[in-house]
C-alpha cells in the first residue's frame, strides 16, 4: 500500500511539475501577441514591406557577409554551410553548445565560428557586421515558431532567467513581470506596453533609428527602470533570453521587426 | 472715429496672431524664396500624412499633384515645409514632364504635433499648396535617448 | 553606402513606372547627443539624383527632416531600355551610387 502510494506520489509530482511549468505561464500560449500587434498601422505596414523595412538593409548585408571570407583560414560562413540551410536554426536559440556546455545565442554562435573555425576575430555587439549576420540568420527562420529547448543542461539557465525576469531592480524597483506580465496592453505615457517577446530581433527601432540586438533592447529596459545595465554578453542576459524564448514559445519569428 | 469702430479695429488687429505665424504664409520669406511673392493657391496638391504618427522619427508622407505632366503642363517642383521642425524646409523634389505622374512617397521626421505644407510650382509659373495636420506623441529631434 | 533600388525589370514604352529607393544612412540631425553629452555632428544626404540613360528625371534636396535610412518613391515614364543611375551625396561629401537596368519593349 505504501509502495503504491509512493509511486502515485512520484507520478503526481512529475505531472505537477510539468503542469506547474505550464501553469506558470503568465501569458497562456493562446494569448501570445507579438510586438507588432502593439504597433500603429503605419509601422506595421513598414515592417511588412520587404523593400521599405529598413531592417532588411542589414539582412541583405548579412547575406553578402555570409559569403565573404574572413580570418586566417580564408573561410566564409558559406564555405562550411554551403549545403545546409539555416532555416529553423534561430528558432531553436538560445541553446546549449555541446562542445563547451555553455548557453549560446545566435551572436555568440557566430563569434564562436569566427574565432574557433575561421581564425577571425570576434564581432562586437551592435557592430554593423554582427547585426547583419544575426539578422540574416534569424530571417531564415521567418514565420517559424520559437521552439527553444529548456531541457537538460539548459534547465539551470532557464531557471536563472526566470528568476531574473521576476527580480525587482533599479530605482523604480520593478521586475520585467510587472510591466510585461501584469500590465501588457495598458498605456505607459503615450505607449502601449507590449508582452515583451524576442521574436522580431534584431529589430529596427525608431528610438535608435537603426538596427539593434535583443540585448540592446533589454539594456534599454534596464535603463528605463533606472537599473544598472550589465555589459553585453553577460550570462544574465543570455539566461533571460532563454527564458524569454520559452515564454514566447510558438510565436513566429518576424525578424527584422520594426519597433518604436 | 466712433468708439465702436475703434474697438472693432483693435479687435481685428489682435485676432489670432499665433495662427498667422503657424501656417505657411505665402509671404513667409522661406516660401518667398521659391515663389518670389507670387500667390500660393490652395488646390491641385494633396498632402497625405497619418492623423496620429506612431513615432515622429518615421512618418509616411504622400504628396500628389493633379497635373497631366505633359511638356506644356507639368509640375516643376514640390517644396515641403514644417511648422515646428528645427529645419523648416524639409525637402524639395524636382520633377518634370518625364515623371508621368506627380506623386512622391517618403518618410519624414516630425518634431512634435504640427501642420506640414507642400507647395507645388507648375510649369505655367503658378503655385499651389495643401497642408496636413499630424499629432505626434514621440517627437523626432527633441526626444532623444 | 548600402542602397536598394526597385525598378521594374521590364516595361512597355510610354508606361508610367514606379521607382523606389532605400539608402542606408543615419541622416544624423545634429540635434542628438552621445553617451557623454556631446552633440553628434549633423550629416545628412542633401542631394539625391536619378538619371535615366544619362538624363536626370528626378532630383531631391533632402534635410534632417527626412527619416534615417531615407526612402523615396516616385514615378517616371519608361522610354527606352537602359540604365537608371542614382547618385547621392551627404554633408561630409561622401558619395553613393546605385544602378539598375530596365528593358523597355514597344
Amino acid at each position: 500500500m505504501r509502495r503504491a502510494r509512493a509511486r502515485f506520489a512520484l507520478v503526481a509530482a512529475a505531472l505537477a511539475a510539468g503542469t506547474a511549468l505550464a501553469q506558470e505561464r503568465a501569458i497562456p500560449a493562446g494569448e501570445l501577441k507579438s510586438g507588432s500587434a502593439f504597433l500603429g498601422p503605419d509601422l506595421r505596414a513598414l515592417q511588412n514591406d520587404d523593400f521599405a523595412n529598413p531592417g532588411m538593409l542589414w539582412v541583405e548585408r548579412g547575406e553578402k557577409l555570409w559569403s565573404e571570407p574572413a580570418g586566417k583560414r580564408t573561410l566564409a560562413c558559406a564555405s562550411c554551410h554551403k549545403d545546409t540551410s539555416m532555416r529553423g536554426v534561430a528558432a531553436h536559440y538560445p541553446r546549449i553548445d555541446k562542445a563547451s556546455g555553455k548557453l549560446f545565442n545566435v551572436e555568440s554562435r557566430i563569434n564562436q565560428c569566427r574565432t574557433e573555425r575561421m581564425g577571425a576575430g570576434p564581432l562586437r555587439y551592435e557592430s554593423e557586421e554582427l547585426l547583419a549576420l544575426t539578422a540574416y540568420v534569424a530571417r531564415q527562420s521567418l514565420g517559424l515558431p520559437i521552439a527553444s529547448s529548456i531541457e537538460g543542461a539548459a534547465r539551470a539557465h532557464f531557471e536563472s532567467g526566470r528568476a531574473g525576469y521576476h527580480r525587482r531592480r533599479g530605482q523604480m524597483n520593478l521586475s520585467c513581470a510587472h510591466c510585461h506580465d501584469e500590465n501588457w496592453g495598458k498605456r505607459l505615457l503615450s505607449e502601449t506596453i507590449s508582452q515583451g517577446h524576442p521574436n522580431a530581433y534584431p529589430a529596427y527601432r525608431m528610438e535608435w533609428q537603426t538596427m539593434g540586438s535583443l540585448e540592446r533592447r533589454l539594456r534599454a529596459c534596464l535603463s528605463g527602470i533606472r537599473a544598472e545595465m550589465l555589459p553585453y554578453g553577460s550570462q544574465e542576459y543570455l539566461d533571460l533570453e532563454l527564458f524569454l524564448a520559452w515564454r514566447a514559445q510558438g510565436l513566429p519569428i518576424e525578424t527584422p521587426g520594426v519597433r518604436r | 472715429m466712433k468708439r465702436r469702430d475703434f474697438l472693432a479695429g483693435l479687435a481685428g488687429s489682435l485676432a489670432l496672431p499665433g495662427t498667422a505665424l503657424a501656417q505657411v504664409d505665402p509671404l513667409d520669406p522661406l516660401v518667398g524664396g521659391v515663389t518670389n511673392g507670387a500667390p500660393v493657391k490652395k488646390g491641385k496638391v494633396t498632402l497625405v500624412l497619418p492623423q496620429l504618427a506612431d513615432n515622429g522619427n518615421s512618418v509616411p508622407i504622400r504628396i500628389t499633384v493633379d497635373s497631366p505632366m505633359t511638356e506644356a503642363d507639368h509640375v516643376k517642383s514640390i517644396h515641403l515645409y514644417s511648422e515646428r521642425n528645427p529645419v523648416r524646409n524639409m525637402a524639395n523634389f524636382y520633377l518634370g514632364p518625364r515623371a508621368g505622374k506627380a506623386e512622391i512617397n517618403s518618410r519624414v521626421r516630425l518634431a512634435g504635433s504640427q501642420r506640414v505644407t507642400a507647395v507645388a510650382k507648375l510649369s505655367d509659373g503658378s503655385f499651389w499648396y495643401d497642408t496636413a495636420s499630424v499629432v505626434v506623441t514621440l517627437s523626432a529631434c527633441l526626444d532623444e535617448s | 553606402m548600402a542602397a536598394k533600388i526597385q525598378v521594374p525589370r521590364e516595361a512597355k514604352r510610354g508606361e508610367i513606372i514606379e521607382i523606389r529607393i532605400l539608402i542606408q544612412h543615419p541622416m544624423e540631425t545634429g540635434y542628438r547627443h552621445d553617451d557623454v553629452g556631446h552633440l553628434i555632428k549633423r550629416n545628412v544626404i542633401n542631394v539625391l539624383s536619378c538619371r535615366y540613360n544619362g538624363v536626370e528625371v528626378f532630383r531631391a534636396d533632402l534635410s534632417s527632416g527626412i527619416s534615417a535610412n531615407p526612402y523615396v518613391q516616385f514615378y517616371t515614364v519608361a522610354e527606352a531600355s537602359g540604365d537608371f543611375e542614382f547618385t547621392w551625396i551627404d554633408d561630409e561629401g561622401l558619395q553613393g551610387s546605385e544602378r539598375q537596368s530596365i528593358v523597355v519593349k514597344g
